[in-house]
């Protein structure tokens, strides 16, 4: 994959191995990216024997002066030939690091090959003409190398021999590339005055730029750090698929970081279930004995029988990946639609896939303008931040902790339309990984359906206390079950006598009481039942969460009586004794109950009756499709 | 890992890719040196089996060798061994110079053994260094209802992450080699022990590096006897790997003609 323009072994004399940094070049078009690397070929001695003098014999029979930048054409004729290899890296040395350069070429397809260079990259060189100074496409560089999270950038102010290494101009250009770079949040490591073609600055720091006493551009290079080795991090083996080829259960993946051996306690993610790694298989010989580490595609067998899937991730007891339904990442937009809040889409983390929501577009810009004033849509070639929710939980890491997991691509009808890197997951952690195996009903949901002449699903009724929510409720669950229905009542309170005793009045307590309410009308919904929930579920993020738990079965319905009638009604004393001071923590009296957005329903008490009420659920229930309208089409359907 | 670990993981992981997403697959086998590393490679990925066809689509005018290894091999790997017979030179597009209209006949070959199986991904050990159109692929390479391939319109791929979802009625080409060379090929059949047909080791000053049709492949100069020599003669040679291929030479664009037809 790799153009070796020296024949590397990575071991030092004393058998340590080398620091191996990537990095890649940016900058305005005409700066003077290939003559840099020319000339760091040459000055790092990465150049085959003869190359040089083969190239300025040439020049000099063509009449041509002698260009750095034709070591790069010349290599890339050589690609072009077949004779070395690929594409898009070119190695060489410093005193102590190797150092992988990608190229990141291409006007046209900018966006689309910067990134996908400089997503591996560990630091950059941005690179700024001296005479022109800081231009559109230097802005824009600096901000994909923040949107990508490469943090070590080393800016080279290069021609400096037009601006007749003018002190005062080079100190210009530093300041305004700088105050550039840390608005973004990005340090430069240095600011180097080079002239790539003289070799001012490049190795040597040379009489015209006497006045500079940072490092030389080889320096710089010298002190990047590289990543931690993919090995360092926590184990991470996507699985691929489960192979049942003879009497082996084989669970097969490469392992994206860390490293494993049979023996090893496992923790299969997100599902929490725990195993011990009996062997590795491999071909011709098995098992192999000895740790296998990133990078490698393995198959393992357990030492019990556990429901696993393709997408799963296999992680040590402790540092297993979070778990989660809801990401927020920073991502890269290819497709002609833009994307927007609400859109559908396939995720893919790994082997993982996952249909998902946009529910919230944070940040749009187009880098070739850095405008960042459209927030509702992502446009074909620019980039973002969202939030998604995943109808399925999958585990990742944030790709500051695991690059290689912290990564996703979005697919729109089947093709990749987008990608980019995981900042943050909500997780729903789990504090201690258990042995789960989830046991199905005996029943179909169809076939619950077909007795109850109705879907499952969570009908949810927020509002503040006294509105109204229970009457309603126990309404609605009378009349669905005359019906021949099979409605249940969760009633916030009746929760929280039991299931939910342990839980308090703050607001990760109030987030927890919700959740499990959700989880609990779910699995009522997923057989069959309408679960009614009611409950004042202030925070309009826990019922987003309750949203996304039930997922297609959820319907809101507001109980939005105004606060002044709640509080006349008060049949609980609850408001009286909020006023007097005696009870803490009480929704309704100030403002911290958040009232839907896009509830299915809203309904007022105060003007309508409570048979007037159900009747409007009811409906509601109908259209949205959870009751059936007719008989007939339940008999076509059986 | 060394050089040839990283390029065996990498294509492990392409096949199990493929085998996963795809419902009905199949490799194609052109008895060289490049497939024969590739079912290799797969028997690795699905430890020691083959999980699926290996189809050889036969223009009846391999060399005797070929045969030979092609019914030993495809025994001893335990191969599902489809082999596909093509359509006679006069079914082929008649404005086509000689050589690639002779070649041709394995693109309406491959497109009868298509149509006859339905697989939705074809699996074939192309690699970018051999040719400059190759060297445009993508992993996954989605190809149209007449097996064509749109050069302009490829899906971006990367990270590893490929389009998998072939429009109906079309199909996948799957190229888990891709990013090896010809000498990665070599130090690697070395490294494994593969077993090679012996047209590509010298005799009387001349070797073949390249295998395919006996009417259209010549063998070029070469004293490279054993693998060894093979990869010491690719350290220094300027001539490039399919130099033997007659239908590369016929006209400029001949090539990028087949395979936007759907050739390999």
């Amino acid at each position: 994959m790799n153009m070796l323009v020296t024949p590397t072994s990575p071991a030092t004399p004393n058998g340590t191995t080398r620091p191996q940094v990537r990095i890649v070049i940016v900058g305005h078009v005409d700066h003077g990216k290939s003559t840099l690397v020319g000339r760091l070929l040459h000055e790092t001695g990465s150049l085959p024997d003869g190359k040089l003098e083969m190239l300025k014999a040439v020049s000099a029979r063509r009449g041509m002066p002698f260009e750095w930048s034709f070591l790069l054409d010349a290599l890339q004729t050589e690609r072009d030939q077949g004779i070395t290899i690929d594409t898009t890296q070119i190695r060489f040395r410093t005193n102590s690091r190797d150092i992988v350069l990608i190229d990141a070429p291409g006007h046209a397809e900018f966006l689309r090959n910067m990134i996908t260079g400089a997503s591996q990259a560990d630091g950059a060189v941005l690179i700024i003409d001296a005479l022109e100074g800081v231009r559109d496409q230097t802005r824009r560089h600096g901000y994909l190398l923040h949107l990508l999270g490469v943090k070590q950038v080393a800016v080279v102010v290069n021609k400096m021999d037009r601006v007749d290494f003018s002190a005062e101009r080079f100190k210009d250009i530093s300041d305004e590339i700088s105050a550039h770079l840390n608005g973004l949040g990005v340090t430069p490591t240095a600011v180097i005055p080079i002239s790539a073609r003289d070799g001012d600055g490049v190795a040597e720091r040379t009489d015209r730029i006497s006045w500079y006493n940072g490092p030389t551009v080889v320096e710089a290079l010298d002190q990047l750090e590289p990543a931690r080795p993919l090995e360092a991090l926590a184990l991470r083996l996507p699985v691929q698929a489960i192979y049942k080829f003879d009497d082996r259960r084989i669970v097969a993946g490469r392992i994206e970081s860390g490293s494993l051996v049979a023996g090893d306690e496992i923790v299969i993610m997100p599902a929490g279930k725990i195993a011990r790694i009996k062997t590795v298989e491999s071909w011709p010989v098995t098992p192999v004995a000895g740790r296998q580490g990133a990078g490698r595609s393995v198959g393992i067998t357990l030492d019990r029988e556990l429901f696993i899937e393709r997408g799963d991730i296999v992680a040590h007891v402790g540092t297993a990946p979070r778990e989660t339904r809801r990401l927020r990442a920073r991502i890269f937009w290819l497709h002609d639609k833009p994307l927007a809040k609400g859109d559908q889409l396939l995720v893919r983390c790994g082997p993982k896939e996952s249909r998902a929501t946009v529910v919230a577009i944070e940040k749009a810009v187009d880098p070739g303008e850095l405008s960042s004033s459209e927030n509702k849509a992502i446009s074909r070639n620019h980039v973002g931040e969202i939030d998604i929710s995943l109808s399925n939980p999958i585990a990742t890491d944030p790709y500051t902790e695991n690059p290689r997991t912290g990564r996703l691509v979005i697919e729109v009808s089947g093709r990749i339309a987008g990608g980019g890197l995981v900042l943050s997951v909500d997780a729903g952690q789990r504090a201690v990984p258990v042995d789960i195996v989830p046991v199905e009903s005996a029943l179909r949901p169809d076939e619950r359906s077909a007795r109850y002449r109705h879907n499952g699903a969570v009908v949810w009724l927020t509002g503040l206390p006294a509105s109204g929510k229970s009457t309603l409720a126990k309404a609605l669950e009378r009349r669905l079950f005359t019906n021949g229905g099979s409605p249940i009542l969760l009633d916030g309170d009746t929760l929280r006598a039991g299931l939910n005793s342990d839980l308090g009045f703050s607001a990760a307590d109030r987030s927890e009481n919700i959740r499990r309410l959700a989880e609990v009308a779910t699995h009522l919904a997923r057989n069959g039942h309408i679960a009614i929930v009611a409950a004042v579920s202030p925070a309009r993020e826990d019922r987003a969460t309750a949203r996304r738990i039930a997922d297609t079965a959820f319907r809101e319905i507001h109980v939005a009586t105004p606060a002044e009638v709640c509080e006349e009604r008060d049949p609980k004393g609850h408001y009286k004794k909020a006023r007097s001071g005696a009870l803490a923590s009480f929704t309704g009296i100030g403002n911290d109950y958040e009232r839907p957005e896009a509830a299915e329903l809203a309904i007022d008490t105060s003007t309508r009756s409570v048979a007037e009420a159900a009747d409007e659920i009811e409906q509601m229930l109908k259209t949205s499709g959870v009751l059936f309208d007719e008989l007939v089409d339940l008999a076509a359907n059986i | 890992m060394d050089h040839l670990d990283q390029l065996e993981a990498q294509s492990i992981y392409i096949f199990r890719e493929a085998f996963a997403r795809l419902k009905k697959i199949a490799l194609l086998w052109s008895l060289g040196k490049d497939s024969n590393v590739m079912i290799w490679l797969a028997r690795k990925a699905f430890f020691g089996r083959v999980p699926f066809p290996a189809l050889h689509v036969d223009t009846g005018k391999k060399f005797p060798e070929m045969y030979r290894f092609r019914d030993h091999y495809g025994k001893e790997w335990e191969l599902d061994l489809r082999v596909e017979p093509c359509p006679p030179i006069d079914a082929v597009d008649p404005t086509l110079p000689p050589a690639a209209r002779s070649a041709a006949r394995k693109t309406e070959g491959l497109k009868m053994a298509l149509g006859k199986y339905g697989f939705d991904g074809l699996i074939a050990g192309i690699r970018r260094d051999e040719e400059a159109t190759r060297a445009k692929e993508r992993v996954f390479s989605p190809r149209g209802l007449e097996g064509n391939w749109d050069v302009r319109d490829q899906p971006p791929e990367f990270w590893d992450h490929f389009n998998a979802s072939p429009p109906q009625g079309a199909h996948l080409r799957i190229h888990p080699i891709l990013h090896w060379t010809e000498s990665d090929i070599w130090a690697y059949t070395k490294r494994e022990n593969i077993p090679i047909i012996p047209l590509y080791l010298s005799q009387n000053g001349k070797r073949y590096r390249s295998l395919g049709d006996q009417d259209i492949t010549n063998p070029v100069a070469s004293t490279a006897s054993n693998i060894d020599e093979i990869l010491a003669e690719l350290e220094q040679t300027k001539v490039p790997e399919r130099a033997g291929r007659a239908l590369d030479h016929e006209t400029e664009d001949a090539f990028e003609r087949l395979r936007v037809a759907g050739y390999l």
